[in-house]
């Protein structure tokens, strides 16, 4: 295998399972940011350059904001009660979950008719790629917009729920 | 090197193609002379080490002599000399800036998160010296030519968000989290009537790549005005709001907030002392050029020279002359606006400059639909593009300085 590939894959998985086992949240986040950092090095590598930047672009310069704020709008107060303890129902619902996600993302990997050798790589000027993405595949342009936007709006929602904060003397 | 020197008189007399001055093609022949005698598998990584040593040794310079340029010239404003006994002239006062910043005692907090604090002013710089590889600084002189290179400007741009939120939660302080909030509320809403200005360039040009932007830029009319992206309405409008986003973007004044060092205990910056300190002004600094050599870039032509007749002098100077006076603006601007507050600052971006974005958007698209237009109605089509510009900002304007203006001033009675 390539070696430069070897090592972004490295970096990838290595920051994003740190980033799953820190109980510090806005660490996790800043992890998880070098972690799509490594995915624009992987599609960098892959020859993708405009999908690279624009990952950079989103991800690291735009989701990650909105996740560190998120962290932060919604940390526990001191006087908040403790999160509760992890139950067996807890557990089998994010077992069930996870399960369901990764068997979804697999069929859809064995699902795809993928070469068995890299081909020559099609010479993809930015102009196409805006055609494509306005003409083709616009629909999931504005699915993938929409995602963000909900994101945004459960981030805001979730900080502002009400109750939260108001500590009894408290105006 | 003497037959470079008589090539150089035969050029003046006799004047070839622009393309193949011996003065452009200086650069090409330096570099070969540095890399021509290592094997062919190793010239093109050499020639990147060389391009990466040049920038930061030519922008570390500029860096030095703009802090030095801003002081004197803030010095002439406020009518006071500046730094005036450090060599001749001051000259030497930012190389003895250095070496007091580098020796002076590096304080950590003890609660602070050590290893974010020490990353986030590595992090800023390294980011903001990213940007410098796709501009092109001349006609051969573009250390990376990027088919997306506008989109790797920004990328590497919006980097930045993620230093300055880095030092303000790593510093374990309550003032430096609070200014890491308020400036990345900056950051993210002049962000967007940055990245909007320039869409209209990119739809006009059909490029991304820096490259193919100044090339769109090319030629004059009558020889005397230049195709430049700014001498058009809707590039008018797109240069001005870059430049307003752009001086949000680096911190400047009168967007200096996030390190308001009178008001606001230098923000973000708080708990970082020495050398530290003194990347965060780099990062701020570097920032400030990097976008300035964007705007020359979108907008100002990139290398090409202002007139048909004043193409001999090559095209690195022109750039250098372009940046020089933008970055001259930017040091007129800080010492003539007062800072603006926080509502004001974020009303401006989103009441203000993002609809006149948008605005442009539309002449930009309407400029390129009538493209074909000659004789009067070419005339009309600048009226018309015009009215679009002037309009909305008089009329957006004018609601936004609703109740405040006009002011009346009156002396205190004696």
């Amino acid at each position: 295998m390539n070696p430069a590939a070897l090592i972004i894959i490295v970096v990838l998985l290595a920051s994003a399972a740190v980033a799953l086992s820190l109980r510090n949240l806005v660490r996790a986040a800043l992890l998880l940011t070098v972690s799509w950092a490594g995915l624009a090095a992987f599609y960098l590598w892959a020859g993708a350059e405009f999908v690279a930047f624009a990952q950079v672009l989103v991800y690291v310069g735009a989701v990650s904001m909105v996740v560190l704020f998120a962290v932060l709008l919604t940390r526990p107060a001191p006087t908040d009660p403790p999160p509760p303890r992890a139950t067996y129902g807890r557990v089998l619902g994010a077992l069930l979950a996870g399960s369901a996600v990764g068997g979804l993302l697999c069929g859809a990997i064995l699902g795809t008719p993928l070469p068995s050798s890299p081909g020559a790589p099609p010479a993809l000027t930015v102009r196409e790629i805006g055609r494509q993405l306005m003409g083709v595949h616009a629909a999931a342009l504005l699915v993938a917009g929409v995602l963000l936007t909900v994101a945004l709006l459960g981030a805001i929602v979730l900080a502002a729920a009400p109750g939260r904060r108001r500590s009894p003397d408290a105006p | 090197m003497s037959h470079l020197g008589s090539s150089f008189f035969l050029a003046v007399t006799s004047a070839p193609p622009a393309a193949d001055h011996p003065l452009e093609r200086l650069p090409l022949q330096l570099r070969d002379l540095l890399t021509g005698f290592l094997p062919a598998e190793l010239r093109w990584f050499a020639s990147a080490i060389l391009a990466i040593v040049v920038i930061l040794a030519v922008f570390g310079l500029l860096f030095a002599l703009l802090t030095l340029a801003e002081r004197k010239l803030l010095g002439r404003v406020q009518n006071r000399p500046g730094p005036n006994r450090t060599g001749w002239f001051g000259l030497l006062q930012p190389f003895a800036d250095a070496i007091k910043m580098l020796t002076k005692e590096d304080v950590v907090p003890r609660e602070a998160d050590q290893v974010l604090h020490f990353l986030a002013p590595v992090a800023l710089l390294a980011f903001s010296v990213l940007t410098f590889a796709v501009i092109p600084y001349g006609r051969n002189l573009v250390p990376l030519d990027l088919d997306a290179a506008v989109l790797y400007f920004f990328a590497a741009g919006a980097g930045t968000e993620l230093a300055v939120f880095m030092a303000g939660w790593a510093s374990r302080n309550k003032y430096s989290l609070l200014a890491a909030m308020r400036a990345l509320a900056q950051l993210i809403s002049y962000e967007l009537p940055l990245l909007l200005s320039f869409v209209p360039v990119v739809m006009l040009s059909g490029a991304l790549s820096t490259t193919g932007i100044v090339a769109a830029q090319a030629g004059w009319k009558w020889g005397l005005v230049p195709h430049w992206h700014v001498c058009t309405p809707w590039g008018f409008a797109g240069f001005a709001i870059f430049m307003i986003a752009a001086l949000a973007e680096s911190n400047r004044s009168p967007f200096d907030l996030p390190e308001a060092e009178s008001e606001l205990i230098a923000g973000h910056l708080t708990e970082y002392s020495g050398f530290k300190y003194a990347l965060f002004f780099m990062a701020e600094y570097f920032g400030m050029i990097a976008l300035s050599s964007m705007a020359i870039t979108l907008f100002l032509g990139g290398w090409q020279a202002p007139c048909a007749f004043l193409e001999f002098i090559p095209s690195y100077a022109w750039f250098g002359a372009k940046l020089l006076v933008l970055l001259g603006g930017f040091i007129w601007v800080r010492a003539t606006l007062p800072r603006l507050r926080i509502d004001q600052l974020t009303r401006l971006a989103w009441k203000f400059l993002v609809p006149l974005a948008l605005i442009n958007l539309g002449t930009a698209a309407f400029w390129r639909l009538t493209a074909d237009w000659t004789g009067p109605l070419d005339a009309g089509r600048w009226l018309l593009a015009g009215a679009l510009v002037v309009g909305p900002f008089l009329l957006l304007g004018r609601g936004l300085s609703a109740g405040v203006t006009p002011r009346t001033y009156r002396y205190a009675p004696s």
